[in-house]
């Protein structure tokens, strides 16, 4: 049960290392994962192998249950596989302990959230400042970061505001510039245009494009929106735990 | 300051729901405060008393007299410097329900008793009325006394109408000292029963002794009630701290009710404000869960419930310390002589901002512990 789907870019890239493949950003290798309910062994992932390389932007789609945020989640470090390897820039993330993997997701992730999950009580500021409370960066150098951070999403002018605040795609807006303030390996966002209306969805949508082609940033997103799909370098297919193409 | 910053916006998101428990721990603490106030109140007495001072009474019974003839027997005994003697009066001042305590005393009495301070001239102004009195600065003060008034008492243990005049008010060489208390001539008070109650005169109720030495007590006392062994009035004398907690020891059955309601407080607002943490945190599950996917450890979620627990209760703890002071003044006022040291100890001050402490961790620990095992998972599915 293996869908191992190689992106156009690899032939580029085996030539700049000189012939030799090179290793791909995320490299999955038969992942698992269980739920165990009573006696009864449910399967969610089944034997997974995928692999993403550098620069990618993936669209993981697939029927509801079909485990595509749970393999998201597994990427990003915020679950742990059953079996399996999930290497990300070289590091086998399944045999990181829990404070480890704590530490190797400020550094590697940047999450986006199809709820936002912004901090009420902190400004479009304070939010997208709150990864650099992990650094050891300066005040201003914090501050400097996120100015260029809510310039990026358009934001300069909204500052100060809560979230609530905010209109939803604002708020969508300010989780982006959150993830990508640590200025991280990799970006998973699970349905990140899930609550918001069709337009909206297209800005967010175009602004992940942008990250993803003017900052090179590696995307994995989670979807059901065939037309967010489509934005996507390339789609990847779950059904019943199974990658399907 | 970000750590502070978020824990005091948190605190403040449900502005009623922290108000209200703020204002529960103000009221649990000043409660355990007052509580803990009326027990010190109640020692207070046993506390201030001297231990270079014996009291001797009958052995049988305080309300049964002694006779004035042991005063100089007593003042033989080794080890004793001087020798006083008082007599409770029991007078009510205008109606019943204003009580004070009431003593006629020997010459000799305010000597041993350097904690109450009167001025000379108020002394000697006092020595020389046969009719004078003295009266401690509280008593003075709650029923508007001055120098020079007349005091009209009626007696219930000497009948009829006694009229003194005040001479001095005393204040206490310490804080604790009680100045609720009316003294006057023991000599007045003795030849007036003898002339209209006759068989009733040349009786003491009680003795102090003054000590050479306080570590000589036990043997003095032994040596007074030896001497006054198979006589008509047999003596009992003991350290003046031993006499005031027999009084203390008639209301002990109270004072530990008392001691447990003021912890009953305590543990109630525990209750009440672990509760209030729990749905606090149970809301944040998602939040919670987001500051562990963005890399932030699970000590650090723990911390922010601890810091904002913490930061609640000892607000309130603050708050009801400060407010204690305003009530126990209100109730000093009103309990008036009944208590007359109720001040708040340092001690008690203490205790509240331990029981305020101890309210904040306690009701932070089972939703910190939870809130920091929760899986990021399970806690970005959680609805607030």
């Amino acid at each position: 049960m293996t869908a191992d789907a190689q992106v156009g870019t690899v032939d580029e890239r085996r030539e700049h290392a000189g012939g030799a493949p090179p290793e791909p950003l995320v490299a999955i290798r038969n992942l698992s994962k269980y739920y165990l309910r009573g006696d009864q062994v449910i399967p969610v992932l089944v034997d997974i192998d995928l692999d993403v390389p550098e620069g990618d932007f993936v669209a993981l789609m697939g029927p509801s249950g079909s485990g595509k945020s749970t393999l998201l989640n597994l990427i990003a470090g915020i679950d742990k596989p059953s079996s399996g390897e999930i290497r990300i820039a070289g590091v086998d993330i399944t045999q990181l302990s829990d404070a480890d993997l704590a530490l190797w997701r400020s550094a590697n992730v940047g999450f986006i959230f199809q709820f936002y999950n912004l901090m009420p009580v902190l400004s479009a500021f304070g939010n997208v400042e709150l990864p650099l409370q992990l650094t050891s960066l300066s005040r201003r150098e914090r501050r400097d970061r996120v100015e260029t951070a809510l310039a990026l999403v358009g934001l300069s002018d909204r500052a100060t505001h809560l979230p609530n605040e905010l209109s939803g795609g604002q708020q969508q807006r300010v989780a982006i510039a959150r993830a990508l303030i640590t200025d991280p390996t990799l970006i998973v966002a699970d349905e990140p245009t899930g609550d918001l209306d069709r337009t909206t969805a297209g800005e967010i949508l175009g602004l992940l494009e942008r990250l993803n082609r003017e900052l090179d940033k590696t995307i994995i997103m989670v979807t059901h929106d065939p037309k967010a799909a489509e934005k996507a370098h390339r789609v990847v297919h779950l059904e019943k735990g199974v990658l399907v193409h | 300051m970000f750590v502070p910053l978020l824990v005091l916006r948190n605190a403040f998101r449900h502005k009623l729901r922290t108000t209200l428990t703020v204002v529960g721990i103000i009221v649990a603490i000043v409660a355990f405060g007052m509580l803990r106030t009326i027990v010190d109140a109640w020692y207070a007495g046993a506390n201030a008393s001297s231990s270079a001072r014996l009291v001797t009474r009958s052995s049988v019974s305080l309300v049964f007299p002694l006779p004035l003839s042991y005063a100089p027997k007593i003042r033989q005994v080794d080890g004793v410097t001087r020798v006083a003697w008082a007599n409770w009066f029991g007078g009510i001042y205008i109606n019943e329900r204003n009580f004070f305590a009431q003593f006629a005393i020997s010459p000799s009495y305010l000597d041993m008793y350097p904690e109450f301070v009167l001025s000379d001239d108020e002394r000697r102004a006092f020595v020389a009325d046969r009719t004078g009195a003295i009266a401690g600065r509280k008593l003075a003060e709650k029923y508007g006394w001055k120098v020079g008034d007349q005091i009209p008492l009626r007696g219930t243990i000497f009948p009829g109408t006694w009229t003194f005049n005040l001479r001095g008010i005393y204040d206490g060489a310490e804080e604790g000292t009680d100045t609720s208390t009316f003294l006057f001539h023991y000599d007045f008070l003795n030849e007036t029963i003898k002339q209209k109650l006759g068989g009733r005169g040349d009786q003491a109720g009680l003795y102090i002794e003054q000590l050479a030495h306080p570590d000589d007590a036990a043997a003095v006392s032994a040596a007074i009630d030896a001497m006054f062994r198979n006589s008509l009035a047999e003596t009992l004398t003991e350290t003046e701290k031993a006499f005031q907690l027999g009084f203390v020891a008639m209301s002990e059955a109270i004072l530990l009710a008392i001691q447990a309601v003021s912890f009953v407080v305590i543990v109630i607002i525990m209750a009440v404000m672990a509760n209030t943490m729990a749905m606090t945190a149970r809301e944040r599950y998602a939040e919670y869960a987001t500051f562990k996917a963005l890399g932030f450890s699970n000590g650090f979620v723990a911390l922010l419930i601890f810091a904002e627990s913490l930061g609640i209760a000892l607000f309130g703890g603050l708050l009801g310390v400060a407010l204690t002071f305003p009530a126990a003044g209100t109730f000093a006022k009103t309990v008036g002589s009944i208590l007359p040291a109720f001040k708040v100890s340092a001690d008690t001050i203490v205790l509240q901002l331990a029981a305020a402490l101890v309210i904040g961790v306690v009701a932070a620990a089972i939703p910190a512990w939870r809130a920091a095992r929760v899986r990021i998972v399970d806690g970005l599915r959680a609805i607030g």
